[in-house]
């Protein structure tokens, strides 16, 4: 039937073309460079668990196409007519099994160490917010430390208006800085969707689940910088939410923790302050640059429905209560999210001026860093 | 074989004269298994082609980083769509087809159990399509949450996300009342001289399928109805904020979508334990072993639904137990593996295209086997769980599994459904064409999950570039090759080499005792079986 022949040059050419992609160090194909001691770990596991499965997969299928190119009809092969074998059949369901007991035993080892959260060093609440992430510094050095990471890829790279970058949407503006060979607990939440907190190379994936907290932990034995996403689909900017972990020495890290501590102070002061209304609205635009783009548009036209305008909208020319109300609480069972928790009062108080006079909303109204602070309340 | 020999053949041959109406309202109103069977197939062939059209937008997105032909939340409806449509629309309806057209000929029945609610399984299945493909075109577009439907996300949608809902309903019920059919038909209908033991393994699959089911749509309508009132009716079931939790969500889902892996599996491991004893000349092995396995894997795979939850943050002792009961599944699903081998082993086999899609799903399916051994692996899974690496995984099971045992369906009963051959050749070349089209596009997933690259993202970091392209081209061939698979079907039904009865040598079972094509209707009167070691 002519079928040999074209099984076999169809097989050495899928080899081929195999071994053409494997011979390329710039095909990616195997897990990203190990920095934690679980990360090895897992590819340890998954290196078994292949050799394994490969004397499987090649002892089955050596079996099979032996019998495909030997038991032909078109070779005279005669069909023999045995249906049964119950020593072969009882073999071959108690070895595969004993094999996948043999497996688990490793799998149970590598998973009760990777759940074990206990006699952290510092603890770190990663908030996955619609598209962002925000981290508060809980316990140990740096304790109190809170801020919010975006990703710094611009718009026109994505839009291929501009050339890409090395880290093209893996890079954002603030980075996670933690100490080198410190056990980090990290604990993940969201106030809108789930989201997941994964970084590859710490060999770290939770779901962060609103309403919720769960936990895990790394500890990096190198110093560097690790790159990860949001893994867990959340909406339209599901894939613009980076992760960037920086590891540094124990001194930096000090350092680090110094010049945050100052920054936050600063911005504690402006409380009592009050701006001017051009002030607050350059001020207000890059704020909205960053945290609301996404959805309302640089235009501000939005996305409708699911992303209502502010251009022209009543919520941003009528009574300032309720614009700032849903600023800083969002709206239920919308992408809009709370910002209360996530911008300080300048801020805030800066976004909503900037939206009640950008565009065609000419209202003129202004609203100070302490109004908001009363709001809150 | 002995086992199909049928006293009184001439009443199989029943009497062709079709009592019905002509044109359109034939089709309205049949309650002809045959007629409902083709139904369902041409449904699902058509849902195979919108749900690959879909799979193409998103492959032509990612055949570079960048955003270029499609903005963030239309390709995030279509990878709803396109999981949506393909499981519900094209996969499941197809083997639904092939059960109706198949076990009452295969058991000697006249017809389905329920003739009349056939008719109306199947008529459900157009509006719940037309809901699914028109909620593209609402204010807010379709659900862009991926076939799991997570809340809170879910809640978040528009109007679409409510069509998504109702299609869900839809498509339930109708599995339900086709599924509740299959299984009287088996149970009730067989010809009474065939016991259970001795039933076609198609039979035996659909009958486990059909329990299945009829256990697991319920809990899936119970979930999607619970997104219903949440969105409008101010329940709280998956809202922190009230009292509920959104992992609540996920734990109901799964517990119907596994089993559901397995409604989709399990006929087309039916088809296949026909397919491969047919063209080896030699009876399947191990048929008593074979149910019993099918039997377990059906049973375990409700057992092992939080195996899709790894990382939603369960107690370790519950990872530690799905991890277990996970692993367990290999054990009957290997069994099979080795039965289907040692059925092939020492036979006289022939190799036409039923038999090298037969050999195609063995191959490629005990790949998505292993790497959904790797992924049971709990501490693996954690690098793994939605990345890439799962999609080539569902993919090896789902397309290369469940799809390619349908195409060895097809390719094996067209020539007693329309009574002429297929065209050989073409039907090899659409083989060929398939499965390296099929492997350029997913083998490379596996790599990208690996590298981390997440599921899900319209647009990617550099370093997964080349992989995507070679994963994008081998796409386009799949679908491609999948207009030569409807050309060769055409051409079998406009004309072609006049079919026999039986025209396959090795090919076993009462279905093969009719004429081809198979009269309007058969079996009027049951036939008998003949005493023999062997099974139909």
């Amino acid at each position: 039937m002519g079928i040999n022949k074209k099984t076999q040059s169809c097989l050495a050419g899928l080899a081929l073309m195999g071994w053409s992609v494997m011979a390329q160090a710039a095909w990616e194909f195997n897990f990203q460079v190990p920095a934690t001691k679980a990360a090895q770990t897992v590819i340890d596991l998954h290196n078994l668990m292949m050799i394994v499965i490969m004397i499987i997969f090649i002892g089955v299928f050596a079996v099979m196409f032996y019998s495909v190119f030997k038991h032909r009809k078109s070779k005279g092969h005669q069909a023999a007519q045995f249906h049964d074998n119950t020593m072969v059949e009882i073999a071959w369901t108690v070895v595969p099994l004993l094999i996948l007991v043999a497996m688990a035993w490793p799998a149970t080892k590598a998973l009760l160490n990777m759940r074990d959260t206990a006699q952290a060093d510092i603890t770190i609440k990663a908030t996955g917010y619609q598209w962002k992430w925000g981290y508060d510094y809980l316990k140990g050095e740096g304790e109190g430390i809170r801020f919010i990471s975006l990703t710094a890829t611009p718009a026109d790279q994505v839009r291929g208006t501009a050339p890409k970058g090395e880290n093209y949407l893996l890079e954002v503006d603030r980075h996670l800085v933690v100490p080198v060979g410190k056990k980090i607990r990290m604990l993940t939440t969201a106030t809108d969707v789930i989201h997941s907190w994964w970084v590859p190379a710490l060999a770290v994936k939770q779901d962060a689940i609103p309403g919720y907290v769960r936990d895990t932990w790394f500890k990096a034995e190198k110093e560097g910088i690790y790159r990860g996403q949001c893994a867990e689909l959340c909406g339209k900017d599901h894939a613009f939410m980076p992760i960037v972990v920086e590891v540094v020495s124990a001194e930096k890290y000090a350092t680090w923790v110094e010049a945050q501590k100052k920054q936050m102070s600063a911005a504690a002061d402006e409380v009592g302050k009050t701006y001017s209304l051009e002030e607050l609205k350059s001020r207000g635009e890059k704020v909205y640059a960053a945290n609301c783009v996404a959805c309302h548009q640089a235009n501000g036209k939005g996305l409708p429905p699911a992303f209502p305008a502010l251009d022209g909208s009543k919520l941003a020319k009528g009574p300032m209560k309720d614009h700032v109300n849903i600023v800083l609480n969002g709206k239920p069972n919308t992408a809009m999210a709370a910002y209360g928790g996530q911008l300080g009062d300048g801020d805030i108080a800066a976004v909503v001026t900037y939206e009640r006079n950008a565009w065609g909303n000419k209202t003129g109204d202004m609203v100070q860093p302490a109004d908001i602070k009363a709001a809150r309340k | 074989m002995e086992a199909t020999h049928v006293h009184g053949a001439g009443h199989a041959h029943g009497d062709d004269h079709a009592h019905h109406p002509k044109g359109i309202m034939r089709w309205i109103t049949t309650t002809n298994h045959k007629d409902i069977g083709t139904m369902y197939l041409w449904f699902s062939f058509a849902m195979f082609m919108v749900g690959g059209a879909m799979a193409l937008i998103i492959r032509a997105e990612l055949f570079q980083p960048g955003l270029q032909y499609v903005e963030p939340e239309f390709f995030n409806q279509m990878i709803t769509l396109h999981g949506l449509i393909m499981v519900f629309g094209a996969i499941m309806p197809a083997f639904v087809g092939f059960a109706n057209w198949m076990i009452p000929m295969m058991i000697g029945a006249p017809d389905m159990a329920f003739a009349r609610m056939n008719n109306w399984s199947f008529w459900l299945l157009p509006p719940a399509g037309i809901l699914l493909t028109a909620s593209m075109f609402v204010p807010g577009g379709a659900a862009g949450t991926g076939w799991t439907l997570y809340p809170p996300l879910s809640i978040q949608m528009g109007i679409g996300m409510d069509m998504a809902i109702f299609a869900v309903h839809i498509l339930g019920m109708s599995s339900i009342m086709g599924s509740i059919n299959i299984v009287t038909t088996i149970l009730n209908l067989r010809a009474p001289t065939m016991p259970l033991m001795r039933m076609p393994m198609f039979c035996w699959t659909w009958l486990i399928t059909g329990y299945l089911l009829i256990a697991v749509m319920p809990v899936l309508a119970g979930a999607v109805t619970m997104i219903l009132t949440d969105r409008h009716f101010g329940t709280s079931f998956f809202n922190a904020a009230g009292g509920g939790d959104p992992v609540l969500f996920q734990h109901i889902f799964w517990f119907f979508g596994h089993p559901e892996v397995y409604i989709i599996a399990l006929p087309a491991f039916g088809v296949v334990s026909h397919v491969i004893p047919a063209f080896a000349r030699k009876p399947i092995f191990g048929y008593t072993s074979m149910v019993y396995a099918i039997a377990s894997i059906a049973l375990i795979s409700f057992i092992v639904w939080a195996h899709h939850m790894y990382v939603v943050g369960m107690p370790v002792a519950g990872q530690l137990y799905f991890m277990y009961a996970t692993i367990l599944i290999a054990v009957p699903t290997g069994v099979k593996v080795f039965n289907w081998v040692a059925t092939m082993w020492r036979g006289s086999m022939t190799f036409e295209t039923p038999m090298l899609f037969a050999l195609g799903f063995l191959f490629l399916f005990t790949i998505g086997g292993f790497t959904g051994l790797v992924l049971s692996n709990t501490a693996v899974d954690v690098q793994l769980q939605d990345t890439y690496y799962v999609v080539a995984h569902f993919h090896y099971v789902m397309v290369a599994g469940a799809l390619f045992s349908a195409f060895a369906a097809v390719y094996y009963w067209l020539p007693k459904w329309t009574g002429h051959m297929y065209d050989e050749k073409l039907g090899q070349w659409h083989f060929w064409l398939s499965i390296i089209s099929f492997n350029i596009a997913f083998f490379p997933q596996h790599f990208l999950g690996l590298a981390g690259m997440p599921r899900r993202i319209p647009d990617y970091a550099l370093q997964f570039t080349d992989f995507n392209q070679v994963s994008t081209y081998g796409a386009f061939g799949f679908g491609l090759s999948q207009l030569l698979f409807l050309y060769v079907v055409l051409k079998a039904i406009r004309g072609g080499e006049k079919a026999a009865a039986k025209p396959w040598e090795g090919a076993t079972g009462l279905e093969w005792t009719v004429p081809s094509p198979a009269p309007y209707h058969t079996f009027e009167d049951p036939p008998v079986l003949t005493e023999s070691k062997g099974h139909a």
